[in-house]
């Protein structure tokens, strides 16, 4: 299913990847917004060491679909505070997924928090946009 | 049809002739395009063609001494001792660090009983970041390296070991704190600083800036002043420190190939060198005490070229260009890092083969210390069972494998030889493309550096997305998930032991004379005001009056400005 001539949304996709916490590591977050962007979204692609605040006032002030997270270094455990904070701004249709390294005990942990979906190390890039594309067109469904 | 003399790119010079060669070669040529059919050469990570079968026509032995001469001597292409492996291997220089300072003491007795033999400190993101345990959310705290806050956590990370007769590689960036308090612990416990001898690893702010992968916190001119500064000092007052490794890891664990990580590290190995002598020093003062840092990836034969073309390069560089006339200026000591970006989370147990493959490249490239990766590096930091195999490999290649008995050993290979003159070749080519942009702090700062990395990652991410790079159990032979062999478990710091480590920040700060502390911190600004001053000094000055990691950063900061990397997609 291609996700965007299904829905006709009426913009391009609009996601935020971006980096919590301490770590910069930044390969993966790299290609995957060259991904994104060459696969027609509209991509705002951030520094690392951004603060949960900063990314809810992104989020709010640039509209985006969906927020990417790259973290490789146990910035995942701060996920669970970003997504209180997306709730309490209302952002709570804002799809949030996670690429990179996540040790399997922390998937459920962040399931629960509210994140949509992990992707680990070696995930094929159209798994990648076909996936994201998706919970994009969802979240506009159900918004 | 070819012929023997017009093969390839490095078709030999002399000239190769040899009866009935040709006849033979023909012969072969046409054998082997009935087997297979013509197929285009590969090309290795750095973009050299690789073809099927070397022979003297691409290299022989006429080129011996220019190419190759004995170890210890030019062009160093066999190594940079006469004696090599022989009655001393490499060092087993293993990154250890996480948890709290105690966790990391025990960790680090454990370790040196398996077989490690010198004393790496990794520590935490927090410290990496230039913070404090109180300055951050406490769940990110001890999972990638040990919480270091103070020289008493130093202390006890360094609990039993003799100061004076330990080899210790900090992993510590500008402005040098873990540097700082080492010296200081060595005041404490009466250690002349002339006997303590280690590497400040991760000195080499471009490649952190680049990369952008680790943690730059001070503005580029401010690390600037800082190295040279650092340099200088230990220079001076600890002889046997090696205050600058060059690296080339960082930039090709974010994608760069193996050539341009060479030509990246050795392009700021120059521009480091310029810096020190444009400020009063002498080559053959600061050149002794650099040393290098490179990945090694499991591009077998890439790699081994790779070291043994940079140890030319280098060699030439500091005699011809950088002016060094003592030999010791000329060796190119690196330390090598498997690499971790090779390995897969899928099958972890299959990395434990990428790793031994990977650390006999760097072996058969001369390295003189080896760090290797322990299988679970793409799940978490390393466990330690997963860390003691890590150990174990290297204690197999050494003692089991007989991997030293012979110094060199590929050395006079037609494929390796060729294949490091071509090697060199493209390293000397990247290098041509940074200096012209004006060398590598200019192209560091202007982003052409971290524009190359990211293509060269895209390329070769690409090519694993379409199949034609194996990564055995992600694109190849992949079996389903419930059937990968398990990773240890995590290690994590318990509430109660963060706790602990605050309190016991908080009373450390509260004990000390907070009027010496102050006054020192004045210091460092006195210092970065005043050129004529020692910045990384006054570090140890502040460091030793109680200061704590996170205030030297933040004045270091504030006098020199904050690092911000720059962002290049």
């Amino acid at each position: 299913m291609n996700p965007r001539t299904h829905a006709a949304p009426a913009r391009p996709p609009k996601v935020l990847v971006t980096k919590i916490g301490l770590d910069a590591h930044d390969r993966g977050s790299r290609l995957v917004a060259g991904y994104l962007r060459d696969a027609g979204m509209e991509v705002l692609y951030t520094g690392p060491w951004q603060s949960i605040e900063a990314v809810v006032s992104m989020a709010i002030d640039e509209d985006v679909d969906l927020i990417g997270l790259s973290s490789l270094a146990n910035d995942h455990l701060l996920v669970p505070k970003l997504m209180q904070a997306m709730r309490a701004a209302g952002l709570e249709n804002v799809p949030v997924v996670i690429g990179g390294v996540v040790p399997e005990d922390d998937e459920a942990m962040l399931r629960e928090a509210g994140v949509a979906r992990v992707f680990r190390t070696g995930t094929s890039r159209d798994e990648i946009v076909q996936g994201l594309g998706m919970l994009i067109e969802q979240a506009r469904v159900t918004a | 049809m070819k012929t023997a003399t017009k093969r390839g790119p490095t078709a030999n010079p002399h000239q190769f002739t040899l009866p009935g060669f040709e006849a033979a070669q023909r012969e072969w040529d046409d054998a082997v395009a009935a087997q297979t059919g013509t197929t285009a050469p590969r090309r290795n990570r750095s973009g050299v063609p690789v073809r099927a079968l070397y022979t003297p026509a691409d290299w022989d032995d006429r080129r011996y001494l220019e190419d190759l001469g004995f170890p210890g001597q030019a062009p160093w292409t066999r190594g940079i001792y006469p004696g090599m492996y022989q009655g001393r291997a490499w060092a087993q220089r293993q990154l250890v660090g996480f948890g709290l300072p105690e966790d990391y003491r025990d960790r680090l007795h454990a370790l040196l009983e398996a077989g490690l033999t010198h004393v790496s400190i990794a520590p935490c993101n927090s410290f990496m970041r230039g913070f404090d345990a109180d300055q951050v959310d406490p769940v990110l705290l001890g999972h990638c390296g040990v919480v270091i806050n103070t020289l008493d956590d130093l202390a006890t990370c360094l609990d039993g070991i003799d100061l004076g007769n330990t080899s210790l590689n900090l992993g510590d960036n500008a402005p040098f704190t873990l540097g700082a308090f080492v010296l200081a612990l060595a005041r404490r416990q009466g250690v002349p600083w002339s006997r303590v001898s280690g590497t400040t690893n991760q000195s080499d702010y471009l490649s952190l800036y680049v990369a952008n992968h680790m943690f730059f916190r001070v503005a580029l001119p401010g690390a600037r002043r800082l190295l040279v500064d650092h340099i200088r000092f230990m220079n001076r007052e600890v002889p046997r420190w090696n205050p600058l490794s060059v690296v080339g890891q960082h930039m090709q664990q974010a994608g760069a190939t193996p050539a341009e990580s060479m030509a990246f590290a050795l392009c700021s190995a120059i521009q480091y060198a310029e810096d020190c002598i444009a400020a009063g020093m002498r080559p053959d003062e600061c050149l002794p005490r650099f040393s290098f840092f490179f990945d090694v990836s499991i591009s077998f034969f890439e790699e081994i070229a790779k070291f043994r073309a940079g140890r030319r390069i280098w060699a030439r560089i500091a005699k011809e260009r950088l002016g060094a006339c003592d030999p010791r200026s000329w060796r190119f000591r690196f330390h090598a890092q498997t690499s971790g970006a090779d390995l897969t989370r899928q099958q972890p147990l299959n990395n434990i083969a990428r790793v031994a493959v990977q650390a006999m490249a760097g072996i058969f490239g001369g390295l003189q210390s080896l760090h290797t990766d322990a299988y679970d590096e793409a799940h978490s930091s390393p466990a330690e069972g997963a860390a003691r195999i890590a150990i174990a490999t290297q204690n197999i290649l050494r003692e089991e494998a007989g991997l030293t008995d012979v110094i060199d050993p590929l050395g006079g290979s037609y494929y390796l030889e060729t294949l490091t003159n071509e090697m060199e070749a493209k390293i000397e080519a990247v290098m041509h493309r940074i200096e012209s942009a004006g060398g590598m702090y200019a192209a560091a700062r202007d982003g052409l550096v971290q524009r190359m990395i990211g293509e060269s990652a895209g390329t070769f991410q690409d090519a694993v997305e379409r199949g034609e790079r194996a990564v055995v159990g992600v694109n190849r032979y992949r079996i389903p998930e419930a059937l990968d062999q398990r990773p240890p478990p995590l290690a994590r710091l318990s509430a109660e032991a963060t706790e602990r480590h605050l309190a016991r920040l908080a009373a450390y700060k509260a004990q000390r004379s907070q009027t010496a502390v102050d006054r020192a911190l004045d210091g460092i600004a006195a210092a970065a005001n005043d050129p004529q001053k020692n910045l990384f000094e006054a570090m140890v000055e502040a460091a030793a009056a109680g200061a704590t990691h996170g205030e030297l950063c933040a004045r270091a900061r504030r006098e020199l400005g904050d690092g911000v990397p720059a962002v290049v997609i």
